[in-house]
Order: C-alpha cells, then sequence, then structure tokens
C-alpha cells in the first residue's frame, strides 16, 4: 500500500447551525489522483477550504506527510508542501504572467529582506533560479508566448492554466485543484486530464481535485469521493460510482417518470 | 573590422543596456548635482526652501507609498511617524544651552537635556523609533482589513499628537520646540530623498516586493502561495514608519521650529495627494509628484494675493489656492484614475521605447 500523503479524519465544519461538512475522512496516496465530487452546495470546496487552512476545522484532523497540520494557517500549510488553485481563479492579476509564477517561489526565499534589497550574492543566485524554474514552468505549461502579458489579460483557459503553474512553482507534494475544468470546452478539457496526468508524473505529485465534468472525473481519477449536504454518500473507483444507486440518486437526480 | 565584431559579441545586447541606462543615470546625477550646486549658492532663500521642500516629499511620499501603494494597506498613521521622527532629530540636535532655554516650564528629563548627536544619526534614531512605535501599532491593527485599518492608524495618529502636547518634560508640550539647527541643506535633503528612491528601487523589485505587491492584488491567493501576511505587513509598514521618521526628522531641521499641530491629519492628507496623483505603486510618480506638488503649492500662491481680472477686483481671498489645487487633483482623479503614473515606472527603456516610437511614427509620416 502506497503511503498517504493528505489523511483527513473526522473532520467537521460547522457556520453556526449549518453543518457544511460532517465528519469527512478520507485520504489521498502518493501519486494518486483522487476526485472530490457532489452536487452544488454539497460542501467540497469548504472541505478544501479545511485543507489548506482558509477554515479551521470544528473537529477532527488534517494530516500532510504525516505532520498534523489542523488549525495551521494557509502559508504554513502551502510551506509544507501543500498547494492549491481556486474555483473562482485568484491571480495577482495587475501583474505580468511570469511574475505570478515567481511570486509563488517567495515561500522557498531563504535570504533575508536586507540581503534581497542589497543583492547579496545568495540572493542573486536564489533569484536566478526562481526565473529559471518559472520558466520551465511557464514552457511545460504552454505559457511562454504569453509571459510578458498583464495576467488579467489571458483567455479563460490560460488563465486557469496559470493558477495550475503557479501553484506547481510553490514546490509542493499535494496539488488541491477547485474545478480546473471550469467553462472549458470539450476540445480544453480534454487536454486539461492529459496535463493533469503529465502533472503528476513529472512532479511526482498528489492531486485532489473537485470538478463537474464527468467525463474528466471518470477519465483522470484513480478513486472518487462523493460528498452530499455535507455528508460523504460514497467512495471507490470510477466504475464503482458510477453504479452506485446512492450516488445517481444524489448527484445525478431520480428521474421523475420512474420513481 | 574583425575587432568591431569582437567587440559586439563580447556585450551581448542586455548588457549593452545596462551599461548604457547606467551611463544616462551617472550623466543625470551629475547634472542635478550640478543644478543643486548652482542653486545653493545662487538662488534666493526662498526659492530653496521650496528645492528642498520637494526633496524631503519625496522621502515622505515614498514612505507612504511603500504601505498604501505597494502593499495596498491603507494606512494614514504618517503623521504620527513623522512626529516621532521630528522630535526625535530636534531633540537630539538643540544645543544643551538652548534646550534650557525653551523647555522653561518643566525642564528635559535627562540625559537628553545634554545629548547633542550628529544629524545622520538622528534621523536614523528617529527612523528606528518611528519604526519601533510601528510594531506597536502593527501588532493589532494589521489583522484589521481596509476602513477598519486606516481608522485605527488614524486614531493612532493623533494619540501620538495628544501623548506629545501632555509630554511636557519631554516635548515641551503645547510651546513646541524652536532652535532646532537648520542641518537639512540641499545636500542632506538630496542625499537622502536619492538614497531613499535607490532602496525603494531595490526592495520593491526584490522578491520582498514582490510579495508585498503579491498581498495588494489578493490577499487570499497570496496566504495560499505561502506568503505569511502578517510578516509580509510588519515589515512594510516598519520600514514605511521608518522612511517617515526620518522625513520627519528632516522637516523638523527644515522648519527650525516644530509643534504637536504640524503633524495633524492634514499632514497625513498632503503626503497622501502626491502619492495618488503619482500612482500608487510608482516611485517615479511619486518623485514626480513630489515635485509638481510642492512647486505648483507655491506658484499658486499669487492666487491669494490681491488680483485684478477684467473689471473683477479682489484683495485677496486667503486660501483660493487650495480651492484651485483641490480642483486640480479632483481632475487628476477623474482623468487619471490611477494617478499620472499608475504602477508604471519611468525607466530608461521605457523612455527609449518611446522615443523610438515616436521616431518609427515620424518615419512612416515621412514615407506616405
Amino acid at each position: 500500500m502506497r503511503e498517504k500523503i493528505l489523511e483527513i479524519t473526522n473532520a467537521t465544519m460547522q457556520f453556526g447551525g449549518l453543518i457544511a461538512v460532517n465528519n469527512l475522512t478520507m485520504h489521498v496516496s502518493y501519486q494518486e489522483i483522487v476526485a472530490l465530487i457532489g452536487p452544488n452546495g454539497a460542501g467540497k470546496t469548504t472541505a478544501f477550504n479545511m485543507m489548506t487552512g482558509v477554515y479551521k476545522p470544528t473537529s477532527g484532523f488534517v494530516v500532510l506527510n504525516k505532520e498534523n497540520i489542523t488549525g495551521m494557517r494557509p502559508d504554513m500549510i502551502a510551506q509544507r508542501g501543500m498547494a492549491r488553485t481556486f474555483q473562482n481563479i485568484r491571480l495577482f492579476k495587475a501583474l505580468s504572467v511570469l511574475d505570478n509564477v515567481i511570486i509563488a517561489q517567495h515561500l522557498r526565499l531563504k535570504s533575508t529582506w536586507p540581503g534581497a534589497v542589497l543583492r547579496l550574492p545568495r540572493y542573486r543566485a536564489e533569484e536566478r533560479l526562481m526565473h529559471e524554474r518559472a520558466e520551465d514552468l511557464l514552457r511545460y505549461m504552454g505559457l511562454w508566448d504569453v509571459r510578458h502579458e498583464v495576467s488579467a489579460s489571458l483567455p479563460y483557459g490560460m488563465q486557469r492554466k496559470l493558477e495550475i503553474a503557479r501553484a506547481l512553482a510553490t514546490q509542493p507534494t499535494m496539488l488541491l485543484l477547485d474545478e480546473p475544468a471550469a467553462g472549458m470546452n470539450p476540445a480544453e478539457s480534454d487536454e486539461l486530464t492529459g496535463l493533469i496526468r503529465g502533472i503528476r508524473d513529472h512532479f511526482e505529485l498528489t492531486v485532489l481535485l473537485i470538478e463537474h465534468h464527468m467525463d474528466v472525473v471518470m477519465d483522470i481519477s484513480d478513486r472518487i469521493y462523493v460528498l452530499d449536504y455535507g455528508n460523504l454518500i460514497a467512495t471507490g473507483t470510477p466504475e464503482e460510482i458510477q453504479s452506485n444507486d446512492d450516488v445517481i440518486r444524489a448527484y445525478l437526480g431520480v428521474d421523475e417518470d420512474e420513481a | 573590422m574583425k575587432q568591431k565584431q569582437y567587440a559586439e559579441g563580447a556585450l551581448p545586447r542586455t548588457r549593452q543596456r545596462k551599461i548604457t541606462s547606467t551611463l544616462l543615470t551617472v550623466a543625470l546625477l551629475a547634472a542635478l548635482a550640478a543644478a543643486l550646486y548652482a542653486l545653493d549658492t545662487n538662488a534666493s532663500s526662498l526659492v530653496l526652501r521650496i528645492v528642498r521642500l520637494c526633496a524631503i516629499n519625496v522621502v515622505l511620499a515614498l514612505a507612504m507609498n511603500l504601505i498604501n501603494g505597494f502593499t495596498g494597506i491603507f494606512s494614514l498613521g504618517q503623521a504620527g511617524f513623522m512626529a516621532i521622527g521630528a522630535y526625535a532629530t530636534a531633540l537630539l540636535t538643540i544645543p544643551a544651552a538652548k534646550k534650557a532655554m525653551i523647555f522653561m516650564i518643566t525642564p528635559l528629563a535627562p540625559p537628553l537635556d545634554q545629548l547633542t548627536l550628529p544629524f545622520g544619526t538622528t534621523l536614523l534614531i528617529g527612523g528606528l523609533l518611528a519604526a519601533g512605535a510601528a510594531f506597536l501599532v502593527g501588532v493589532p491593527c494589521l489583522r484589521l482589513r481596509g476602513d477598519y485599518l486606516a481608522i485605527a492608524t488614524l486614531g493612532f495618529s493623533e494619540i501620538i499628537r495628544v501623548l506629545i502636547t501632555n509630554a511636557q518634560g519631554l516635548t515641551n508640550g503645547a510651546q513646541g520646540l524652536k532652535n532646532i539647527p537648520p542641518n537639512a541643506t540641499v545636500w542632506w535633503c538630496y542625499g537622502t530623498a536619492l538614497v531613499v528612491v535607490i532602496f525603494m528601487a531595490l526592495f520593491t523589485t526584490s522578491s520582498y516586493g514582490r510579495a508585498l505587491k503579491a498581498i495588494r492584488e489578493d490577499e487570499i491567493a497570496a496566504e495560499s502561495m505561502g506568503v505569511s501576511l502578517f510578516r509580509h505587513k510588519m515589515l512594510a509598514f516598519m520600514l514605511s514608519a521608518f522612511l517617515a521618521g526620518m522625513g520627519g526628522g528632516l522637516l523638523a531641521a527644515f522648519n527650525g521650529t516644530i509643534g504637536q499641530d504640524m503633524f495633524r491629519v492634514m499632514q497625513t492628507y498632503n503626503v497622501l495627494m502626491i502619492v495618488v496623483m503619482g500612482g500608487m505603486g510608482s516611485i517615479s510618480g511619486s518623485v514626480f509628484a513630489a515635485f509638481v506638488v510642492t512647486i505648483g503649492q507655491e506658484w499658486l500662491r499669487v492666487l491669494d494675493g490681491p488680483m485684478t481680472i477684467g473689471p473683477f477686483h479682489t484683495d485677496g481671498i486667503s486660501g483660493l489656492r487650495m480651492v484651485v489645487f483641490s480642483m486640480l487633483l479632483l481632475v487628476i482623479i477623474i482623468f487619471f484614475r490611477n494617478g499620472l503614473l499608475g504602477t508604471k515606472e519611468v525607466t530608461w527603456a521605457s523612455i527609449g521605447r518611446r522615443l523610438s516610437a515616436m521616431a518609427g511614427h515620424k518615419r512612416k509620416e515621412a514615407a506616405s
């Protein structure tokens, strides 16, 4: 059995009287691609926010690489190797594509700010390395030609790709993708599927994604978790999920005529 | 011929450009120094006052731009930090004999009553004290967002002023301080401004500066990319306060007298006006606007005097220049939403591009 990179145990997120995520237990193993699916409002993004430190779980634990990260700030969790993209694209809009990817490497910088201001040799070496890494990433993601563009001016699909490039720049071991195929046409989402697999192999990553495009989910996932109203209602391989009655009822809806 | 090819090969274009821009910068600085020298020896004291005030405003505007423009934190505490720097410099440079005369009601607390230090040192001490105050204010305030932070820092600035008014044995209270040695020469003002400009240019283009811009663009995304919001905001806040403290010190030596009413909120707004006009997040914008605003406010002074326009005659409406000036500012805000330069910088490369674009345009015109 491969080692578990991300492990969530009995995590609950409660906002006042609303239980957004109820007693969620799940894990993602090394180099797996796992999907978290469910109807709108099922608590998928809330679950992501608990894992990345945006929310502190009301109860339960989140463990990353065998370290308990429950209640840590997002920047501390990012430093420990978890990176994410956002459902409603959150790029550094006014900055260039290149800058977006370079900034994401700031967390690995060892130089202090006086060293950076004085451009000490160590800082210069680090800066050069950051540029090289950013350039490699942009080439890999097919964003090289637009590297000097302002990120907000990119077409939608490219902005999504840039979000992934920026997340990769933090040198994560665990990558969380929040609806990476949202707003993409079938051809684009097909390409994305290949890209995510490629990233997983190339960067030796473990991937957890939220996605609504069922063809993407079924194609790419090793395993799937299904949330409905904050509860985990099913888990298994794509085949198992596709034939699961609970999932069909909750997620795909009941056909009124047959019911 | 062969030698020429070799020379071109040895100098790639980027390095050639670097050398060109360095040479141009050196030439510009030399021209500036020569102009300042000429002004220093020939110009009237009034003109020299304005010339020096320009440089002080450059320092103050850049200090504010670092936190408000580059980091996107709307802080209104500038006057407070300036006051700390101004009082530090004043108290540490006024000669002991004069201090005894100034502090008539309550004598100045030792060892300050005997202590005098070189001007440069006092500027640094003023900056450090302001940065220390920024740390104390920042711990509770920097967790706030937007308007709340603006109000909290505004409150801090007023607290400093009230403390100054009441700490009779340290600040001489409402009587203020006078006989501050006139150390703020053209050279000190422009030297400080130059160092601050260079510092800002190096800092904002470093990885730390980029992290601050990321916070400005999207806090949540920046934090998710591993940028510690509190540490970086605190760094920007303290550096900004340090520079404001130095600017305050310069202003004290420039004025010769200081009092608590110099550091009202209006002082913060004056600097904010320069920063907004030049462009939040642009160093060259702040430098440019500091000159425009300082000279403009002086030049518009004629509006306050008696005027005859056609059949109308006024004996002078005091405050008319501020009305006109505010209207100019409004026009700028309306037509240049992001200030004159936005977040862009004027560099030799950008000037070169502009010039070659203009030349290309002319060539096209000539061809058609």
